[in-house]
Formats: structure tokens, C-alpha cells, sequence
């Protein structure tokens, strides 16, 4: 707008907006929203970012219900579980009376039950191919069952039955080949076409209760044995690489999927520990939180974070390198929880517990289930990031720690702080007055290997 | 992509199609950062980085053979991103870069370097955004021995557009007069109190009067609240709120006598100095008292905020300016800045320059990051009311001519940019934002005067928008409310939230000992046991003791001397090895 009067008079030039630049042209367009991003138009940044930050922590906190849903319908507690290898919405689950059942979990519904030992089913894996899955049972037996469920009028027959000599107490199955190897007295690699084992590896103990292939070195092995040790091996070898043994036995252990040289296992002295196998000396992380021995353990496909499953009713969400659990689940009805797994999308966590039914969760409990739409999509994506880029504030911090746990659960963990904080300082005393460095000071580390057996 | 994939289709096919196919993607912003690096290289011409130009250079030649094998067989003449200039990016920058020490730990150099990046992508997008604003900002430029401040208001209106010359205009009010004036944040209302009583709120731009009442009750102050919904005012005796419709909302006992008020829009506060020198926040948005502060100074009747930290200025009739935040009880500095009492203050929006006049016939500007002063101006008459406009502008009033100033800070100004007599003296001076326009109120009633390059020509969509509709202006209040700071964040310097807080060892363990309820570094007071058979009397529980007394303290001198003994004894070492100046080949291996 330079307007000029004749050849004498000043230029000048008045801010005039027209109001169609800025206003919709109808009501069914939407609203136009010019920016400019000059930061003196935008003061305080920080501190309405901080304030942005703290809502949308708040918002996680009030938004966390990962409990999804609870699959009942087995008539004994869930000893083990089994995900399929190649569709997301089956699950497999062996109970304590031996019976197997295949859900389906978007349906919420059991597709099929058969009758596959007696007594407990102890290990169950589905082959590679996802076409069948292979049990071990309490009477001795290692039996591989169809996928698909008989036709109508069919009987309810395993593929191949082997009869052992002892009992079998997990399995495990090869990622390529036909190959599974099972626990129980010794640890044996069995030839799917083979009724007796093709190798058998002992090392002086009477039994094991875990045995899991390395995803990626997949001629590896370890196991978990009853002397306190974590063993392992090279299926092409006759005999044991190398053992660790621990001041108390571990319960399982799990490879992480994108880094398969740690593995983690849980042990009875309510701790994980996250082994580099190349390292066995001390562990990479001890994982400490649970106020009672850890039964299962199970990574995340993305190798970032696992969970873990443990006597005392809770489930704990670590992150591969944190030494306390970032997330802990736990309800009412909840008993001892059995065996854990977490789905190959990395969305859900599936809990086999005392109490006949399996449960479904969410591995982010203030996820949002369903389809996002983008502008949801992009305030979840911001506020993710805002969480993060203030983590360290002390009322942020205090707000995203903040976790409900059981009255009794909340004194034990006090309770543990003071018996630790009590050994702690005993072991300071005995220190104090003992010969200078007769009794070395331990990490938290070293505390729990007692050695490494090559 | 294998090599031999790429090939075999190259002897396929004829030449053009080949290219067609694998054509170079177009250049991306995100895809290249070294090609803008290179653009910003060239563009600033910094000396010393020959190698870099060179560098450079070579790979310019590069691509540009790269180019050639575009299918029309012309290369771009402007390859990669276009340029940003060196002083847009400047006005975006956030802070200076990380150093990175050679102790920090892996994981966190990979967080800073990764967080760099994206603040500098957003610098850059920022500033490519700012290149591309539609509106420009409104000048007056006067032929040469022309003043601009000899261009009287009707000239200016006759020249420009139609829109623009209405908002010029008087309103005759003087049977309630003199008047206070505030516009709203997004710059479409206009509120103004008549000392008698006289409130009315008024659309200016459409001169669609809202509401108009008289309270009955002399009236010190009025101010917009958050929106164009709600407005306080200041009467005789305590602060009400009204609607936009002059309904009375609330009467507010607990603030009376109020003089001036301020409105400090992202915390929500309505602050207000009384004549009983109290200072008091309100938090609006939950009708709270936030804090009450007696300054002890006597009348409070100059008052201005500093929009850049929410910091609020006081001026006080001995010529100090205090600063106030609603978190301490004493003011967080004092400034002497006049010989008589302070007339009036003002701040820039960007908080780093603070305007005073005086009774002393002066205006001074300070640096208040430093607290340093920066000009000092004569004015005959003195200044009795200041503002300051969003681009920089200093209106003065003395008496009843309103001048305009430009660049106080930066230069030494001799002659106002406008000057504007009013019929009578003025009493309030209020920029409209984002507007060229000057709000005076005075005791003939309210003039509004076109002031070129006044106000900030592109506004924010988010923030205060002028053009926004009742559905964007509901979803803003939503936003605001949830996003309102806290009144403790009120801080000299808002950005220090942002920044490490190097928490002192005794900090840290002060909360410790907070959250544990003991001091888990406290030493245990020695008790000797209880033994039987008289031994525990008075004299050997003593004598026990004082066995134990020191017994630290003697463990730290033992060590001390020892390491004094060390230390004493291989400097001797070394200096037998020195004097006797005889080196075997062999020394350099010891330690």
C-alpha cells in the first residue's frame, strides 16, 4: 500500500491485512492458520514446553491400563506357553493336567483343546515352520501334534510319539533345521526323523530345567541346570563349551533376539542376570526389582526391553541395560505367574499363572489400541518426545515413576531394602576389622558368580 | 542395489530412458545436509576456510557432472537448496553448540549430536518459513529535509487505503474523562475506563461498541484478562471483573485500592499494586491469590510487565525501579534510575531494554540483563506516560502531545518519528498489536493514531490470532489453560529451566536426607556395651569411650602423613636423578 501524494509528500505504508488471506472462504473449508515462528512471539518456550511435559506425563499415568483381556478356560495352572511362529493371533498353552490348548487371540476364544500327557506338559515349541509343535510331558514322552485340528470324526493323534528314558523338563526347536533339543536329566539333540537322541551332553549334574537355542548362532544351545549353572553348548560338538555357575539356580533363560550373544536368565535370588556369552565372568546388567524368585523371561523381538515373570505375582518390564524394571504389572486375582511371553509385534505380553488363566497385556500400558488417526498419530509422536526431552525434571521424574503396587508387595520390597542395607553394613564392619584387603569389596556384579567352568 | 543390476539395463536400453529411470531424486532439505552447509558456505563468504571452499569446489564440479546427465542435457543453475541468509538464521538460534569434551560418554555425545541436528533443522526450517511471510511491516519515510514528525495524522490518513485511514479516528468523551486504555491480545478489542466511572469495551475495527456501562465509582485502571471474554477493572474500593457483555462476574474484596494492573497471559496472573504499596497476583483461571507482597514503598502507580520473563516492574516516587516475581518476598533488584520520582516504565517484548521517565525531565533506557544504562534523553516537558510497541516504537506523552520515537536503544535520537497533539493531557497510551495503531486516552475521551511500523505484521495462527473464530478461539482457551506456567516458574532468565542444574553435593544430599528422614552419611554415635559386674560404671563407660574418640580422624592423619612421606620421598628420587644428571637409556621406562 505505498501510496504517494504528488512530488513533494512523504511515502507511506500502514500494515493492512485482508481479511480473506486469514478468514476460510466457506464453512466447509478449514480454518486457515497462518505461522510465524519468530521466537519473541512465542515467550516462556521452556517453561510452557516443561508444562506441556508434565501434563502429558500425567496423561500416561491416567491413560496406563495394560490389561487387555483374560483367557480362562484351562482346568489347572498354565505351565507353558508357546507363540506361532508364523501368524501373530495364535498362542499355544500346556497346563499342569497336561492339557493343551490353541487360542486364538483375536477372538478372545479357544480353538482347540487336546489331551497331550499325562501330568504336567512341561515344554512346548512350535517348528519353524508353524506347520506342527512338539510337547514334553510329565510321562516321559516328547509328542508332535498337527496344527491344523482333526477333521470331523477324527481322533485327536500326534504326529510322531518318542518315548524317553526320564523325564523331559523343556524343549527347544532348532530355527532352520529339523532339529529340537530337550532337558531333563542331560541335555539331548534329537533328529525329528529319529526315535533317540543324536547327541547327549551331561557335565556332572542330575538335571536341567531350561534348555534354549541361540537365534542367531543357531547351532548354540544353553541351558539352566539345578547345580546353580548356566551352561553352554555347540551342537556340533560332543561335549559343553562352558558353564557359570551362580550363588542360586536359575529358572530359564532367554537369547536376545537382535543381540544373540547376551542372553538373560532369572534366577531364585529374585534377579536377572544378563550374561555376554563371550564374558562370563560377571554379568552385563543384574536386573533387581522382584521380591521373589523369577520364573520366566522373555525379550522383546525388538531386543530392547524383556519381561519377566515371578513368584511373588508381578510382572516386570526391564529394559535390556536397566537395572531396575521401568514397568511392573499386577492384579487382584493374579497368582503366581508361570511362564511369560511376549508377542512377535511387540505390542503384547502373554502371562500363564497359577490360577488357570493366561493374560493378555500391553507391553506400553498407556498405549492407545486401534488405528490412530494422524493428528493423534503426531500429538502421541510430541508428547513422546517432550516426555523424554524432560525425563530428568524432579516432578516429571516423580509422576512417570509413580506405580501402585499390593500393600504386601510394598513391604517386602521395604523390607529387602533393609536386610540389604543391613548386610551391606555388617559386610563394612567385618571389613573394618579384618586385615586390610582380606575381604574385597564386590560389585553387585561379581556378588553372584561363583565361577566359570571352561 | 547390486552393480550388476544397474548395469545390465544401462546396455538394454537406450540412453534417454536410462537416465529417465535412474534419475537423481530431487534435492531434499533433510537429504543432504552438506549441500546447505556448502550454499551457507558460499553464501557468507567466511574467510579462513579455503580448504573448506576448496573442498567445495571440487565437489561442485562433481556434481555438476553429475548434472549433465539430466535427459534435456541442462544442468540445474541452482543446484541443491537455495540459500538462507546468515541473519535469519541468527534469529532463530536457540543457543550456541555443545562443547563436546572427550570424557563425556559415548552414549551421551551421540544424544547431544543427534538433538543438534534436529534444533538446527528446525533452525533452518524456521528460517525459511521466515523468508516467505506474506505481510510487510508498515514505514513512513519523509522526502529529504523533510521531518516525519512534521506529517500530521490527516496526511497520513488521506494517503493510505480506506480500511486503514477509519482506523484513525476520535472518540469526544470528555464528560467521564481522563480515560485508561488496553486493547486485547490479538489487537481487536479495545477496553477503556473513564476516571468517572465510564467502562466500555469496543470492536475498533468495526466500531461495534460491545458494552458500555458506568460502574458509579471512580475507576483507577481497566486491563483485558486472557481473552475478549473478560476485563477487570479497578474501582475505588476493591477489583471487579466484568464479561464482555458488562456483566459484573466477581467482586474481589481481598485487592483493594488498586492503581495499575497487569495482565501476564501464559501464567494466568492479574497483578496488581495497590495505593497501601501491596502487590498482589491473582491466578484467574482458579480465582486464587497467588501471593501478596508489601513492597513498603508507598503509592504504587507505575507498573509494567516484562513479557520476556513475566518479571513485573515498579517505579517508585524516589526514583528506584524495583523488579517483583510472585516468589520472593523482597523485590529481586532495585534500580536507581532517577533524580525524582518515576513517572513511567516500560519494557520490550523481548526483554532486554527498560524505558523510564522521570521527574527529572529525563527518559532513560536500560540494558536490564545487565542492569546497566544505555541513553539518557532531555525532554523538556517529561514524559508522563511510555509504551512500547512490538517492533520497537516508544510512544511518550508530555502533557498533551504524544510523540513517537524509533531506535531509542540503538542510536542517539534528536527528533521524535511522529508527534500528535491531543486536546487534552494524556492519561493512558496503549500500541495496539499487530496493528500500526496508538491508543491514547485522555481527558477529552480516546484517539487512535496511525503510527507506521508499529506493529508486528504476521501474527501467529496459534497464538494470538486476530482474524480467529469463536470454535479456534474456544480451542486456543482449552490449550492456553492446559499449558498455563506456573507461577513459580517466574524467573530473571525463563530459559534457565532449560538448562543443567548443577546441583551442589550438599544440595543433593539435603534431599536425600529429605526423602530417607535420615542422614545416611551420619556418623553413628559409638554407645559402649552394657557389661555386668560394675564394669559399666561411669568412669569405664568414659574410659571406653574415649578409646573410640578420633578414631577417624586419627585413621585420615595416618594416612595423610603417609602419603606425605610418599610423595617427600620420591621427589627426593627425582631429584638425586637430576642432579646427578646421569641417564641410562633405560630411565624413560620407569615411572
Amino acid at each position: 500500500m505505498c501510496n504517494t501524494r504528488g512530488p513533494a509528500m512523504a511515502e507511506v505504508k500502514v500494515l493492512s491485512r485482508n481479511p480473506d488471506d486469514y478468514v476460510r472462504e466457506t464453512k466447509l473449508d478449514i480454518q486457515r492458520v497462518p505461522r510465524n515462528y519468530d521466537p519473541t512471539l512465542h515467550p516462556f518456550e521452556v517453561s510452557r514446553e516443561y508444562t506441556r511435559a508434565l501434563n502429558a506425563t500425567k496423561l500416561e499415568r491416567l491413560f496406563a491400563k495394560p490389561f487387555v483381556t483374560s483367557l480362562d478356560g484351562h482346568r489347572d495352572g498354565v505351565n507353558c506357553m508357546a507363540k506361532h511362529t508364523k501368524t501373530l493371533s495364535t498362542l499355544l498353552s500346556g497346563s499342569c493336567d497336561g492339557e493343551v490348548k490353541v487360542w486364538n487371540l483375536t477372538k478372545r476364544e479357544c480353538v482347540r483343546t487336546l489331551q497331550a500327557h499325562e501330568g504336567f506338559v512341561r515344554g512346548m515349541v512350535v517348528r519353524f515352520c508353524g506347520s506342527s509343535f512338539f510337547t514334553v510331558g510329565d510321562d516321559k514322552t516328547i509328542k508332535q501334534w498337527k496344527m491344523e485340528a482333526p477333521g470331523y470324526g477324527e481322533e485327536e493323534e500326534p504326529l510322531n510319539t518318542i518315548l524317553g528314558k526320564s523325564v523331559f523338563t523343556g524343549l527347544d526347536h532348532h530355527q532352520k533345521d529339523a532339529v529340537f533339543a530337550t532337558c531333563g536329566q542331560q541335555v539331548d539333540i534329537w533328529d525329528e526323523q529319529r526315535t533317540s537322541p543324536i547327541r547327549s551332553f551331561t557335565w556332572g549334574v542330575d538335571s536341567f530345567s531350561a534348555v534354549r537355542f541361540n537365534p542367531v548362532e543357531t547351532e548354540l544351545l544353553a541351558s539352566c541346570a539345578s547345580d546353580r549353572s548356566v551352561v553352554l553348548y555347540d551342537m556340533r560338538e560332543s561335549t559343553p563349551l562352558k558353564k557359570v555357575i551362580m550363588t542360586m539356580r536359575s529358572n530359564t533363560l532367554c537369547w536376545n533376539p537382535m543381540e544373540a550373544y547376551y542372553f538373560t536368565c532369572c534366577n531364585e535370588d529374585y534377579n536377572l542376570y544378563t550374561y555376554d556369552m563371550r564374558f562370563l565372568d560377571k554379568p552385563i546388567t543384574v536386573h533387581m526389582d522382584h521380591v521373589s524368585a523369577a520364573l520366566d523371561v522373555d525379550y522383546s523381538p525388538t531386543g530392547k526391553e524383556f519381561v519377566s515373570a515371578s513368584f511373588d505375582k508381578t510382572i516386570r518390564i526391564f529394559a535390556k541395560d536397566g537395572g531396575h524394571s521401568r514397568e511392573v504389572y499386577h492384579t487382584k486375582r493374579m497368582q503366581h505367574v508361570i511362564c511369560i511371553k511376549w508377542s512377535l509385534d511387540n505390542k503384547y505380553i502373554l502371562s500363564g499363572s497359577d490360577e488357570m488363566n493366561i493374560r493378555l497385556w500391553k507391553a506400553n500400558a498407556a498405549e492407545k489400541l486401534g488405528v490412530m488417526s494422524p493428528r493423534e498419530r503426531e500429538a502421541a509422536n510430541y508428547n513422546q518426545t517432550l516426555k523424554e526431552k524432560f525425563q530428568h525434571h524432579p516432578q516429571v521424574r516423580r509422576v512417570a515413576r509413580h506405580r501402585h503396587l499390593p500393600k504386601s508387595l510394598y513391604h517386602q520390597t521395604k523390607e529387602l531394602r533393609v536386610m540389604k542395607e543391613a548386610r551391606r553394613r555388617k559386610e563394612m564392619n567385618v571389613r573394618k576389622h579384618s586385615k586390610p584387603e582380606s575381604v574385597p569389596l564386590l560389585t553387585e556384579k561379581e556378588k553372584h558368580v561363583v565361577t566359570v567352568v571352561k | 542395489m547390486s552393480t550388476t543390476e544397474t548395469t545390465d539395463p544401462a546396455v538394454l536400453l537406450p540412453e534417454g530412458l536410462w537416465h529417465k529411470l535412474h534419475r537423481k531424486p530431487a534435492a531434499r532439505y533433510w537429504k543432504d545436509p552438506q549441500e546447505v552447509a556448502r550454499k551457507d558456505g558460499n553464501n557468507v563468504g567466511k574467510t579462513g576456510q579455503q580448504q573448506a571452499q576448496k573442498a567445495n569446489k571440487r565437489r561442485l564440479v562433481e556434481d555438476s557432472e553429475d548434472e549433465e546427465q539430466v535427459l534435456s542435457g541442462k544442468s540445474d543453475p541452482f543446484p541443491g537448496p537455495a540459500p538462507i541468509p546468515e541473519d535469519r538464521l541468527q534469529k532463530f538460534k536457540r543457543k550456541d553448540k555443545t562443547k563436546t569434551s572427550r570424557s563425556q560418554h559415548y552414549k551421551l555425545k551421540d544424544i547431544i549430536t543427534r538433538s543438534e541436528e534436529t534444533s538446527e533443522m528446525a533452525q533452518k526450517q524456521a528460517a525459511r518459513l521466515d523468508l516467505v511471510l506474506p505481510e510487510d511491516a508498515g514505514f513512513l519515510e519523509g522526502d529529504e529535509d523533510e521531518d516525519t514528525c512534521t506529517i500530521s495524522q490527516e496526511d497520513i490518513a488521506d494517503s493510505v487505503d480506506i480500511t486503514s485511514a477509519t482506523k484513525h479516528f476520535s472518540l469526544k468523551l470528555s464528560q467521564f474523562g481522563p480515560y485508561r486504555v488496553d486493547y486485547s491480545n490479538t489487537g481487536r478489542q479495545l477496553l477503556l475506563g473513564g476516571r468517572r466511572g465510564h467502562v466500555a469495551c469496543i470492536d475498533w475495527q468495526t466500531k461495534h461498541l460491545m458494552c458500555e456501562i458506568n460502574v458509579m465509582e471512580s475507576v483507577n485502571d481497566v486491563k483485558w484478562l486472557h481473552s475478549e471474554a473478560m476485563y477487570a477493572v479497578a474501582q475505588k474500593k476493591c477489583l471487579y471483573i466484568y464479561d464482555s457483555k458488562g456483566i459484573e462476574l466477581h467482586c474481589i474484596r481481598k485487592f483493594n485500592d488498586v492503581l495499575r494492573m497487569q495482565f501476564l497471559p501464559f501464567h494466568f496472573l492479574l497483578v496488581t499494586a495497590s495505593a497501601t504499596s501491596f502487590l498482589q497476583y491473582l491466578d484467574v483461571s482458579v480465582g486464587k491469590e497467588v501471593s501478596a507482597t508489601c513492597t513498603k514503598t508507598g503509592r504504587l502507580d507505575v507498573m509494567c510487565q516484562n513479557p520476556h520473563n513475566a518479571i513485573v516492574h515498579l517505579g517508585h516516587s524516589n526514583g528506584t525501579v524495583t523488579l517483583w516475581s510472585p516468589n520472593q518476598k523482597e523485590a529481586l533488584a532495585k534500580m536507581l534510575c532517577h533524580q525524582g520520582a518515576v513517572r513511567s516504565v516500560a519494557v520490550d517484548k523481548t526483554g532486554m531494554y527498560m524505558v523510564t521517565s522521570g521527574m527529572d525531565k529525563k527518559m532513560k533506557v536500560y540494558d536490564i540483563r545487565s542492569f546497566k544504562p544505555l541513553k539518557s534523553y532531555f525532554l523538556p516537558a517529561g514524559a508522563s506516560c511510555l509504551s512500547l510497541s512490538q517492533r520497537g516504537l516508544l510512544s511518550a506523552a508530555t502533557g498533551d502531545i504524544v510523540q513517537v520515537y524509533r531506535d531509542v536503544w540503538s542510536t542517539p535520537v534528536t527528533k521524535p518519528y511522529m508527534a500528535h497533539r491531543v486536546q487534552k493531557a494524556v492519561w493512558g497510551m496503549h500500541f495496539c498489536p499487530f496493528e500500526d495503531v496508538l491508543g491514547v486516552g485522555h481527558g477529552d475521551g480516546f484517539t487512535s493514531l496511525l503510527v507506521p511500523g508499529a506493529g508486528e505484521p504476521n501474527f501467529d495462527g496459534l497464538g494470538a490470532n486476530p482474524y480467529r473464530s469463536a470454535k479456534q478461539r474456544q480451542e486456543w482457551e482449552v490449550k492456553a489453560l492446559l499449558e498455563k506456567i506456573q507461577p513459580d516458574l517466574i524467573t530473571l532468565d525463563p530459559t534457565e529451566l532449560g538448562r543443567v542444574d548443577h546441583a551442589t553435593f550438599e544440595m543433593k544430599h539435603q534431599d536425600r536426607v529429605q526423602a530417607l528422614g535420615f542422614d545416611p552419611l551420619a556418623k553413628q554415635k559409638f554407645v559402649p556395651r552394657y557389661k555386668k559386674k560394675g564394669r559399666s560404671s561411669a568412669g569405664n563407660h568414659e574410659k571406653r569411650k574415649r578409646k573410640v574418640a578420633h578414631e577417624d580422624l586419627r585413621e585420615d592423619i595416618q594416612k595423610t602423613a603417609e602419603a606425605n612421606v610418599t610423595t617427600e620421598r620420591e621427589r627426593k628420587e627425582k631429584k638425586e636423578v637430576l642432579l646427578s644428571g646421569k641417564r641410562s637409556a633405560l630411565d624413560r621406562f620407569k615411572k
